[in-house]
């Protein structure tokens, strides 16, 4: 995938994150989270400087548009840089390795986990600073087990659908 | 020094992601608070601008409601103006009449939502009015129902609104039938029950009464229409809850007033005086 693609998908999911994600509020609370996929089509690089950066600026857009002060930007950049971590846990790669990854290409059961992990983990520190206070941690625990698998169902339809354009 | 320099290096990337994340942190906390939040909020050209080309589409899809309700509200103003033209005419008044008296205090300027929250526990609006429409923070957001909210952030044509529907949003209310008063707040569960807290313990409440804005703060004129008590909790004490129903649906609201108070600066300079 060349750089304009990922540009183009990202601002896509944005879009559709700010214009029709934001506002499907399902009792309330809940609200599936799909721009998470930015962390999954962002190739993977040895600099981490640029990643972290581009996430963080993501996060920051979004906010900007739902008035959430910080939230996404931060709770985008926690599992921005967490990333490395669970692919080396995952998928046993290397640094060499990074060039050539492609989630399509890997078994289903390992993308499984790692999606999951990585989003459950997004949604809890998103759903945390919203609330901020230890005062409501059940609805906290709540949000993110529905909010996350609406996200993970919505992200891997989304992505078994476009597998073939997104590659 | 070389030690510094190798711990930097070997942490570079952690330290990054600390600098940025406490931005974020920052971000945050400064939203949490009234008028802080000064850079991200979506009352700016850009924001502001996509969210006004994007409601205009989809306004389409709720004219129709929309249309009954101002008529609607049409309706109970002109019966309210023939009530008071029929009080006009049969008081007689004998004194003479002093012009300076009948000086307007409260002036609407009608609006339309461009973004509207409900479901965070600190929701924000963004409505298409802004400084060059005379609106400036700290202004009173009605509909015909009832209150909405307070400007917050004002750019020149848009402008942030703190919904009652935010867990710092403090706004003074009253009873209808006494003037018992109390401070309306919001516990962040549900978006069509907000929360009264501080009316006396004297005070009798029953459930269906109506509630509306107090008039001690100088940003809600009284008399606004809040909402319907529904339950009470926690009766007789002083940490006494009152549930109230609101009268908007807050997840579906589109046009709206700003309230000017033409006498607000007045008010605001003598209490600040008579603090000092």
């Amino acid at each position: 995938m060349n750089k304009f693609r990922i540009f183009f998908w990202s601002i896509l999911i944005l879009l559709l994150q700010i214009l029709l994600f934001n506002n499907i509020n399902f009792s309330q609370h809940i609200n599936p989270y799909v721009y998470i996929a930015f962390i999954f089509i962002f190739p993977l690089n040895k600099n981490r400087f640029v990643f972290l950066f581009i996430a963080f600026i993501y996060g920051l857009t979004l906010d900007l548009f739902s008035d959430t002060g910080g939230i996404h930007a931060a709770s985008l950049l926690f599992v921005g840089f967490l990333r490395l971590s669970f692919i080396k846990l995952f998928f046993k790669k290397n640094t060499i390795d990074y060039l050539l990854f492609n989630l399509h290409s890997e078994a289903f059961g390992q993308v499984f986990n790692y999606v999951v992990t990585i989003t459950v983990i997004h949604h809890f520190v998103l759903f945390s600073l919203d609330n901020f206070s230890f005062h409501n941690m059940e609805t906290v625990f709540l949000n993110t087990l529905y909010s996350s698998t609406f996200t993970l169902v919505l992200y891997f339809l989304g992505s078994y659908i476009l597998r073939k354009k997104i590659t | 020094m070389q030690q510094l320099i190798y711990f930097i290096r070997k942490y570079r990337y952690f330290l990054f992601f600390l600098v940025l994340e406490f931005i974020a942190f920052n971000l945050v906390i400064n939203n949490r608070s009234f008028h802080k939040s000064k850079f991200i909020n979506s009352a700016n050209s850009i924001t502001g601008g996509f969210y006004n080309k994007t409601t205009s589409i989809s306004d389409y899809f709720q004219l129709n409601k929309e249309n009954s309700e101002l008529s609607n509200e049409n309706l109970l103003l002109k019966n309210n103006l023939q009530k008071a033209l029929q009080v006009l005419e049969t008081v007689h008044i004998s004194r003479s009449i002093d012009t300076i008296q009948f000086k307007q205090r409260y002036s609407f300027i009608n609006g339309r939502i461009e973004k509207n929250q409900y479901a965070s526990y600190h929701n924000f609006l963004t409505i298409n009015l802004g400084e060059l429409d005379s609106v400036f923070s700290e202004m009173a957001v009605i509909n015909s129902k009832g209150i909405i909210g307070i400007t917050e952030h004002v750019s020149k044509n848009y402008s942030r609104v703190q919904s009652i529907l935010n867990t710092n949003s403090k706004i003074n209310a009253k009873l209808k039938n006494n003037s018992y008063f109390g401070s309306l707040t919001w516990n962040g569960s549900d978006y069509n029950t907000v929360q009264l807290l501080d009316i006396p313990r004297q005070a009798i409440v029953k459930i269906g009464d109506t509630i509306i804005t107090g008039g001690m703060s100088s940003i809600f004129p009284e008399g606004v229409p809040i909402g319907q008590v529904i339950n009470i909790k926690e009766e007789a004490t002083i940490k006494r809850v009152i549930n109230i129903r609101l009268f908007n649906d807050m997840s579906n609201l589109k046009n709206i007033y700003v309230i000017k108070d033409f006498d607000k600066e007045e008010i605001m300079n003598l209490e600040k005086s008579s603090n000092e």
